[in-house]
């Protein structure tokens, strides 16, 4: 959900600096906030191409991943 | 008497000809080969009577080397789900009816319990109820006609979930935009894995897709979905869940119209999506699960978005951020230059209104000054030091004065000075 919080607080950020008249300050802050977010949101896609897993149920309850050969 | 064993079969077989492909009787009337005369048959004399048991045993066999089990039209009268656990009704046609009996190991598959006055098809074998010498029907399956008792059974577990709020639009949670992960539950040989994968790796491929296996179809099927879900649950790692199959017959989809794997989905701590079937295929899955496609490839398609749009829409992000904030430079770059106009502006008029005062002033100056008397055609006489001669006294005879004159001055001399009579004091 990281892309998606990153994603609503960088359309938050955009909203406030266009409606209302902040301090410079705060204005600039906002603004690299919202770049870092982006640059975080972006990195998300831009990973390599994922594999296609199983999910097993190992005994003890923990989970683990294996390659899936579809 | 003398009867093929054949020919009551043939003769239905004029009516509903489809009903008997397979009809060679299982178990032919024995005793009719071994005594070739009527005579010898049992029960042909007073002497042979045969016991009810023995007639009713015969019925039967005969009955059930008859007919194969066939597919029966009718309505459901006298409906009694027995505490033995056997359903007994009757069937009706417009003028007839056979009784008919449905055991209980074979309720498994009929969805919901049958009503009276319901019109159904039953597979049965026909057969004789030794005890009361009835002709009876032995029900191995039992539909409405029209799916009306899977409409049944759907309709009461909808409801019952209804009333549970599971059904609740409020319930429904939006989908993550990009999740890091996807768990699939299905069959690992299914073609709904197949679809999703192929859809997911076209539209997203840096999203990671886990199979989580499970049966889909036929016994069991339920179970498994069930701990399919919980597995999920427990697991956690995931950010959508999508259960599904591909099309099928209806009966294969079933288990997706389970109520307890409905109930299932409904807890699900994790977004899901149902893909069940085709378009026309609505489950129970379905309307419990955060969101429904309509088959797998759309499932796939309402996970993930397409890697480009989304990294167009960041790209887009970027941009209004920096035009959000090159606007707030600019609305403070128009304020400083708005004021400056203000000031400007403001001086100016301060500037015409001190113009103006100086004006009157001057006016009021100009018109107190002695000089606009001398413009009224008057004089002044002044000493060479500038002193006004306001008086005969300030005049001596033969001393020089000056007298000023609207347009210049005149040298004068003194020739005498006379005092106005009287004014002595």
């Amino acid at each position: 959900m990281s892309y998606e919080t990153d994603l609503a607080r960088i359309e938050d950020i955009v909203e406030e600096l266009e409606q209302s008249e902040i301090p410079l300050d705060d204005a600039l802050r906002l603004f690299e906030e919202g770049v870092e977010r982006l640059r975080t949101a972006q990195a998300a896609l831009m990973q390599a191409e994922a594999r296609v897993r199983k999910l097993i149920e190992d005994s003890d309850g923990g989970f683990s991943l294996a390659d899936f050969e579809s | 008497m003398k009867r093929s064993p054949k020919r009551p079969v043939q003769q239905v077989e004029l009516l509903e000809p489809q009903l008997f492909a397979v009809s060679e009787p299982a178990r032919p009337y024995d005793a009719r080969a071994l005594a070739p005369t009527g005579a010898q048959l049992p029960g042909a004399t007073r002497e042979q009577a045969v016991s009810v048991e023995s007639l009713t045993t015969l019925a039967k066999s005969v009955l059930e080397g008859a007919f194969s089990p066939l597919w029966i039209r009718g309505e459901i009268s006298n409906f009694t789900a027995h505490r033995n656990g056997h359903w007994y009704f009757n069937l009706r046609g417009a003028t007839s009816m056979i009784r008919c009996v449905l055991w209980s190991r074979d309720q498994r598959r009929i969805p919901a319990l049958p009503e009276d006055g319901m019109q159904v098809v039953a597979l049965g074998q026909l057969t004789v109820y030794a005890q009361r010498g009835d002709l009876q029907c032995t029900v191995s399956a039992l539909d409405a006609v029209g799916d009306g008792l899977w409409r049944k059974a759907l309709a009461e577990s909808t409801e019952r979930l209804r009333a549970d709020g599971l059904l609740e639009p409020s319930r429904k949670r939006p989908l993550p935009r990009l999740p890091r992960r996807v768990a699939v539950i299905t069959s690992p040989d299914g073609a709904a894995l197949h679809d999703i994968i192929v859809v997911m790796r076209r539209r997203c491929p840096t999203v990671e897709i886990v199979l989580v296996p499970a049966k889909v179809q036929g016994d069991g099927a339920p179970a498994d979905l069930i701990r399919a879900i919980a597995c999920v649950g427990r697991w956690g790692d995931v950010d959508t869940v999508i259960i599904g199959r591909g099309g099928g017959a209806r009966e294969d989809l079933w288990a997706f119209n389970s109520e307890a794997v409905a109930r299932a989905l409904a807890g699900c701590a994790i977004p899901t999506i149902s893909a069940v079937g085709h378009e026309v295929d609505i489950t129970l899955c379905d309307l419990v699960a955060d969101h429904r496609a309509a088959t797998p490839s759309a499932a796939a398609e309402a996970a993930v978005p397409v890697l480009a749009d989304a990294r167009a829409e960041a790209a887009a992000m970027l941009l209004s951020l920096r035009s959000a904030l090159v606007r707030q430079v600019q609305r403070r770059r128009d304020r400083v230059a708005h004021a400056a106009r203000d000031l400007r502006s403001g001086l100016e008029r301060d500037g015409e209104r001190r113009r103006a005062r100086v004006g009157a002033i001057a006016g009021r100056l100009n018109a107190l000054s002695p000089l606009a008397t001398l413009a009224r055609g008057y004089a002044v006489a002044r000493d060479a030091s500038g002193a006004t001669l306001g008086s005969v006294e300030d005049f001596a005879p033969a001393r020089d004065f000056d007298l000023l004159l609207r347009d210049g001055v005149v040298r004068a001399t003194t020739r005498s000075v006379h005092p106005t009579e009287g004014d002595e004091t």
